[in-house]
């Protein structure tokens, strides 16, 4: 009895201490304690300028956030396919028509991808190239300047996602459909005839070296799956862009578990120079598309919105070497080019290895016609005979892969949330480091290019949590900052961002502040309504239409009194900032004005409409504290019943210039 | 003239030749907002630099704008400097003491009424306010120094021969050491050429 009470006594204790000894065998969060140095690698001291711009995609802000490194100091937004009423962008009459589309007016996008102009396969520092995913475009802005210059929509294309990544000299940018649809001339047919009549296109839109101006090259027909990310090929592989599929399924419904079933997806080689000779070869066709190109003409300080209504396609089912698919495990999202071109790395967001294919092996495949079949009439090449070898055991759901000076590659893991640094040659894993949280890209500056700058590499993250003071259920948004100068990779900085930072850009400071623009030429304006002094001002009545041409120049507006306007009156508002020097914007707001302010750039003509909807005395004033009288810097515009003459004035009370 | 004096009269007339092509002298402006200064030159011929800005920012304390149109001077200027250059290539030709004594003579009056005249500029712009302005200047007095630094406001402005002054300072300098030592030397035969 004695012996059965002590054994359950032991019984007893020994699982009380088993239970508890596996309760500390709790597998240990990798430490995310800060090296000591931290601060002194991010810190830039009051008055000194940042290393690097990081230029970051706003997501669905629409914009493009523009960063100091390693400080981490927001230094800009700037908008490109959302309106903005701070600079007036798609509210005034100038820059209105960079947002149309054959929709019309569409204010918003989903920005995703921003991508610097290259030249011999490294950015150049002058435009910056980003892609709307909602309603198909691209769009360029200029480093100058800030401003977005230019957009141009796709026509036959949902979601255009692997887009805007362009080639090594800044020939091509690309562009396709992460939705496959229907092509826009064959009307609506069913969603279950998605396998028929769902197609994907690539766009293949041409840049102009000295302009960059853009325009649609011609458009790949290609098989209806979902197309996500690309990059264009470089040095050894220049001629190339590389794609990733998922949806290889065709499902057009519950995509989580449909776009998950074949344990490979693709990625598709398109050899563009044989779809260009091909071209020249008059192997394209022309179909009707509907689609929107503006861009802004610099001497008339006016956006040109123009309607195009034809575009040239090529089929690559019928056009041999154009176009390949080679399998690719599991739903691959980065599709990544290492420096040397040779490589092309996939991540397989469901997959358990990395694979690492080698072009001159994709190339061999090719002529061996080393093919499984095909898929929609586009050969597949086999797996093994593309491969270079795969990244064992990496992690959990890589994104996305770049490339430091030093022959190494930054993959991101979006469910493992950490950055894993490994051997492109040997493949071997060197180091992993934690990411606050689930890291979606990430970018090492210069690190699509030739030759990458490497020092950094910047996590860009999905979850923040309880990384910062919260702010109700939308907490921020954030990078990360790291330093890949050792072997050991070292969390130096959190920062917030704007939007959803999908994708980020870095090069050098100096590669952009060569290129400052500081004010724009008073002289070099040739805006239509613009007024070159203040002599000039004056108000100009076109039937219900009312011109007004002002001045403004610390610390007064030309004309400053206005009378004669009408109640059902469009007031143009065309106001010339006649600052010739640098950072002298002056600002402009009307009361009741229902569309924005406007802030202009010296040297600038900037136009608001405003319809009065009442009779009354309405207020006009500078917006952006100018100088030291900017409080003074008003006006009064007087909006009557009845027809009365035309009068405006400035500092001559008593007498008013009468215009006839 | 022994033949150094009358070489290094030709080279300083030579060396004076660019002056005309160059800012003579210059006004520099630095305050808070405009920590990369402005810098107002004056040509033998013409304003140059960042006028338009100046005169833009004058307008708060009434000053009057500075225009080109209103300077004589650019006018007679030019034809002074190559005078300069034109009489040392007499003076270094002829090797006269008395024409090298003229010479010398021309650039003291040069000089005296180019400092006058400035200086007269300056008080007439500085004190020739118009009452109505914005900001009220103490004393209604605001002129820039004829040389030197000095405190305006919030600028700090500062008046110093710009390059192609100093083409015609150093070789008027060593005109005037060779005048001194061509007078000092008269009576001795010995280094007198002819």
């Amino acid at each position: 009895m004695k012996m059965n009470i002590l054994k359950s006594i032991l019984v007893f204790a020994t699982s009380v201490v088993a239970i508890s000894g596996l309760q500390s065998c709790k597998p240990k969060k990798v430490d995310s304690a800060l090296a000591g140095n931290a601060a002194e690698k991010v810190y830039v001291a009051p008055g000194k300028k940042d290393e690097l711009y990081l230029f970051t995609s706003g997501g669905f802000s629409g914009q493009i956030g523009v960063y100091g490194l390693p400080s981490g100091r927001l230094l800009k937004v700037f908008p490109v396919f959302s309106q903005d009423p701070e600079k007036g962008y798609g509210y005034n009459e100038e820059t209105k028509g960079m947002l149309m589309t054959s929709h019309g007016y569409v204010p918003w996008d989903d920005s995703h991808h921003p991508q610097l102009s290259k030249t011999d396969g490294n950015a150049d520092g002058r435009w910056i190239f980003i892609n709307g995913n909602n309603t198909p475009r691209i769009a360029r802005a200029n480093l100058g300047t800030f401003r977005t210059e230019e957009i141009i929509e796709l026509p036959n294309c949902g979601g255009n996602h692997a887009s805007p990544f362009l080639t090594q000299n800044t020939e091509y940018l690309v562009g396709a459909s992460r939705f496959s649809v229907p092509y826009d001339k064959e009307g609506d047919p069913s969603i279950s005839e998605y396998k028929d009549k769902f197609r994907g296109t690539v766009s293949f839109v041409k840049v102009d070296p000295k302009t960059g101006h853009m325009s649609l090259g011609f458009q790949l027909l290609v098989p209806g799956v979902d197309y996500d990310l690309a990059r264009a090929g470089k040095a050894v592989s220049h001629g190339w862009v590389f794609f990733s599929c998922y949806n290889t399924e065709k499902a057009h419904s519950l995509l989580e578990v449909g776009a998950s079933q074949r344990d490979k997806d693709f990625i598709m080689a398109v050899n563009w120079k044989k779809a260009e000779e091909y071209l020249a070869a008059g192997k394209g066709q022309k179909w009707p598309a509907k689609y929107a190109h503006n861009y802004w003409d610099e001497n008339a300080q006016t956006t040109v919105s123009e309607m195009m209504n034809e575009v040239t396609v090529l089929d690559v089912k019928n056009l041999p070497g154009v176009c390949y698919y080679i399998p690719c495990p599991k739903s691959p999202h980065g599709c990544d080019v290492d420096p040397t071109g040779e490589y092309i790395c996939a991540s397989g967001k469901l997959a358990a290895v990395i694979p690492v294919y080698s072009f001159t092996k994709i190339q061999k495949a090719i002529e061996a016609k080393a093919f499984e079949g095909d898929f929609d009439g586009v050969p597949v090449i086999k797996y093994e005979a593309a491969l270079d070898g795969e990244v064992e055991k990496p992690g959990l759901g890589p994104l996305h892969t770049e490339f430091d000076d030093k022959g190494n590659a930054y993959t991101s893991f979006f469910v493992s949330s950490e950055i894993v640094k490994w051997n492109v040659k040997t493949k071997q894993i060197i180091d992993r480091v934690p990411t606050y949280y689930s890291i979606g890209h990430l970018c090492v500056p210069m690190g699509d290019c030739i030759k990458p700058y490497g020092k950094y590499v910047i996590a860009l993250d999905k979850i923040t949590k309880d990384r910062y003071l919260p702010t109700g259920p939308e907490l921020c948004q954030s990078a990360q900052l790291y330093s890949i100068e050792g072997d050991k990779m070292q969390l130096l900085l959190d920062f917030p961002t704007i939007g959803e930072p999908h994708y980020a850009q870095a090069c050098p400071a100096e590669l952009i502040t060569k290129n400052e623009v500081k004010f724009y030429k008073l002289e070099n304006n040739h805006h239509k309504y613009v007024t070159t002094s203040e002599d000039q001002a004056k108000v100009v009545r076109e039937g219900n239409n009312v011109h007004i041409y002002m001045t403004c120049i610390r610390s007064h507006f030309t004309p400053d009194n206005i009378e004669g306007v009408k109640l059902g009156d469009n007031v143009y508002f065309h106001i010339t900032n006649l600052e010739q020097d640098w950072d002298v914007p002056h600002g402009f707001a009307v009361k009741s004005a229902n569309n924005s302010e406007l802030l202009i750039m010296p040297g600038e003509t900037q136009t608001l409409k405003w319809t009065p909807d009442r009779v009354g005395i309405f207020p006009f004033y500078c917006t952006d504290f100018c100088s030291a009288l900017h409080q003074e810097m008003q006006g009064y515009i007087r909006v009557s019943a009845g027809n009365m003459p035309i009068k405006f004035s400035t500092g001559a009370e008593d007498e008013p210039t009468v215009s006839k | 003239m022994n033949k150094l004096s009358r070489i290094i009269i030709f080279l300083c007339a030579l060396a004076i030749i660019p002056a005309n092509y160059m800012s003579v002298w210059q006004i520099q402006l630095e305050a808070p907002q405009y920590p990369e200064g402005m810098k107002m030159e004056i040509w033998s011929h013409k304003i140059g630099g960042d006028f338009d800005k100046v005169n833009n920012l004058n307008h708060y304390i009434g000053m009057a704008a500075i225009k080109e149109e209103n300077f004589k001077e650019f006018k007679v200027m030019p034809y002074l400097i190559w005078a300069m250059v034109g009489l040392g290539f007499i003076v270094a030709l002829f090797g006269k003491r008395f024409l090298l004594y003229a010479y010398t003579s021309f650039f003291v009056l040069c000089g005296a009424w180019g400092i006058y005249d400035f200086w007269n500029w300056e008080y007439e712009y500085g004190h020739n306010l118009n009452p109505h302005a914005a900001i009220k200047i103490p004393g209604m007095s605001f002129q820039p120094p004829l040389i030197g630094w000095k405190q305006l406001l919030n600028f700090i402005a500062g008046s110093f021969p710009d390059i192609g002054g100093w083409l015609i300072i150093l070789p008027a300098a060593i005109i005037v050491s060779v005048n001194v030592y061509v007078f000092f030397t008269r009576n001795n035969k010995a280094i007198l050429i002819k």
